[in-house]
């Protein structure tokens, strides 16, 4: 690097406002890598299931919010006089719980048959899993963008130096409310069945858990926070035209985070999205111009899968996962 | 109470490991169920307890009852909702997690409060190192205290009978007495103990009837006593697993018929 180019650095990050869009962004895209990375994780944990489905699941509760919102009007239609965002809220709110059970009813259907099978055959099922919700969510949603109806628009207001759109304010009060649920949750009679299923799946049934039961509430779970960041994705300052064919596959950006994080802690994946996330925005914001011409333009988007490689190479089990995970 | 019938195992379609066996406990009474390495004894354990499908394994044959009904091939969370709970070989406790959570985990069927509170102040009367370490994470306790957290565990389900798979193995001798004189308080606080074991000194020192396995067929059964006196018994078992005992040119001698014995 030259000394001009460090200049240039310098000059630039000393920028306030430019550094804190970038913690904008950042919050909006760790947030969205997060919700997907610990649903994913939660799954894995509970059930030693990779699900490669998780991208189409974001995809497909995005498509539900869409269609109960704008097309069905439900519960619009029920109560006509409630303000745009009561309605809304309950149109997501009614995707989420079908988001729910279309994660238990995939696992029951397609993979409870499996357990006991190798991690690798497993794996094959829920690539097969994705296929089929994908393609079938993409049929619902057609050639056109869905939009989700939302009321935020594309509307910000101006704190300091930032400009922070209502829908990252929603997203990260949803996250953190999310992830004290889930917290909450742990320390629940369910959730500490969870993770004991998730440690010593037969000492667990030893102990009269039903493993069944544990493996509908992870999948319940992981459906719905990977519904919620199908959301978010498909919001603004994402996508604001909405959900469409593509959003299946933003989800696989998450697996750098999951990765990074260790494939077998919540708290690692909770770290990793926001990792992630931080870095990707900070390579959109500041390698950009005539001085890093030479990355090339999408390279932001390859900076997690950088930043994987460097993890795996310095810990190959991720920063927060446990040593014996290597075998996968 | 429970009585097994005439049961018969085969792992993977082809092993068959379990040749027919039978077995009875009775109300309030510790039975202990004694056997080499490779007998039959854990498998049998799974078969009362509906955890031979992870294993691969099958009931081919026989019948299992529990207080007059049948449990043969009964879900796992089934049959300890009836009242059989198990202390598996190995301990197994959840070592991520604190003690607390571990008993937490053992209350699943047992998670109303009254009941919780009961069987939790139960396992804190009877282990008071535990009430110490309560909030430890369990994979740090030393081995005799995971052996109590693991009958601790088993407790929170307030059986009416209770497994326990070598509960002795690979603890001092010393702490295999602690452990031997826990089941006797279980026991006469009103729970029946099938206990099995290799260390056959100690299990025939408290129970009220024992059974001989070998090779997946019960060989021989009766009074501790006479158990205790047997010929058979103490050459196969008792020289081999008193402790403290030095190895003598006879136990090697011992170690040598046993394998052949074995095969
Ligand atoms: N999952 C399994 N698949 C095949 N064979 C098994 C399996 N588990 C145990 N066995 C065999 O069954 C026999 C009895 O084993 P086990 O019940 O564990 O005996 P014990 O508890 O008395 O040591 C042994 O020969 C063992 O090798
Ligand atoms: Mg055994």
């Amino acid at each position: 690097m030259t000394p001009d180019l460090l200049v240039v650095i310098a000059q630039e990050a000393s920028t306030p406002s430019k550094f804190a869009q970038m913690v904008v962004d950042g919050v909006n895209l760790g947030g969205i890598y997060a919700l997907l990375a610990v649903g994913f994780v939660i799954i894995f944990r509970a059930t030693q299931v990779l699900n490669f489905a998780h991208g189409a699941l974001a995809a497909l509760g995005a498509f539900l919010v869409a269609s109960f919102a704008t097309v069905l009007d439900i519960p619009g239609r029920w109560i006509p006089n409630a303000p745009a965002w009561v309605s809304w809220t309950g149109a997501v709110f009614l995707a989420l719980i079908a988001a729910a059970l279309i994660g238990m009813a995939l696992e029951r259907v397609f993979l409870r048959p499996m357990v006991g099978e190798e991690l690798f055959a497993v794996a094959i099922v829920t690539l097969g899993m994705d296929i089929v919700v994908r393609n079938i969510t993409n049929d619902w949603i057609g050639p056109q963008p869905r939009p989700l109806g939302d009321p935020f628009g594309i509307s910000v207001f101006d704190l300091g130096w930032v400009r922070i759109p209502y829908t990252v304010v929603t997203q990260t009060v949803v996250a953190l409310l999310a992830v004290a649920l889930i917290a909450y949750f742990f320390r629940s009679r369910m959730g500490v069945a969870m993770r004991a299923t998730a440690f010593d799946q037969e000492a667990a049934r030893a102990q009269g858990i039903s493993v069944g039961r544990v493996f509908s509430t992870s999948w319940a779970i992981g459906a719905v926070l990977a519904a919620l960041a199908g959301i978010f994705i498909s919001l603004f300052p994402r996508r604001s035209t909405g959900v469409d064919p593509t959003t299946a596959f933003f989800a696989f950006r998450a697996f750098p985070a999951i990765i990074i994080g260790g494939l077998d802690s919540v708290v690692g994946a909770l770290v990793g999205g926001l990792i992630v996330g931080f870095a990707e925005a900070g390579a959109s914001s500041y390698l950009v111009g005539e001085n890093w011409e030479f990355l090339g333009t999408g390279f932001a988007g390859i900076v997690p899968y950088l930043l994987m490689m460097v993890v795996l190479i310095i810990r190959p089990y991720g920063l927060f996962g446990t040593e014996e995970i290597r075998r996968v | 109470m429970l009585t097994v019938e005439n049961l018969e195992v085969v792992y993977n379609d082809v092993v068959l490991v379990l040749r027919g066996i039978s077995l009875e406990v009775g109300d309030g009474q510790i039975v202990a169920l004694l056997g080499a390495n490779g007998a039959g004894k854990t498998t049998t354990l799974r078969s009362i307890t509906g955890l031979l499908d992870v294993h691969e394994g099958d009931i081919t044959k026989g019948e299992i009852t529990f207080k007059g009904d049948e449990i043969t091939e009964a879900l796992p969370s089934k049959i300890v909702e009836m009242g059989i709970s198990q202390v598996m070989e190995g301990r197994r406790i959840f070592a991520e997690m604190t003690v607390d959570d571990n008993l937490r985990a053992g209350a699943y069927v047992n998670s109303n409060r009254a009941g919780y509170k009961a069987s939790y102040d139960r396992v804190m009367g009877l282990f008071p190192r535990l009430k110490e370490r309560r909030s430890a994470t369990a994979g740090y306790l030393s081995g005799g205290e995971q052996q109590m957290l693991a009958i601790g565990r088993a407790l929170m389900q307030d059986p009416k009978l209770m497994i326990l798979d070598e509960p002795s193995l690979g603890l001092a001798p010393l702490l295999v007495q602690e452990v031997r004189d826990i089941i006797v308080q279980i026991n006469e606080q009103g729970t029946a103990v099938l206990l099995i074991e290799q260390n056959a000194n100690m299990a025939l020192s408290i129970a009220h009837h024992g059974y001989i396995m070998e090779t997946g067929k019960m060989v021989m059964d009766g009074d501790p006593q006479k158990l205790l006196k047997d010929d058979d018994v103490k050459e196969f078992y008792l020289g081999l697993h008193a402790s403290g005992e030095k190895k003598s040119f006879r136990d090697v001698k011992h170690y040598k018929r046993r394998k052949r014995w074995l095969s």
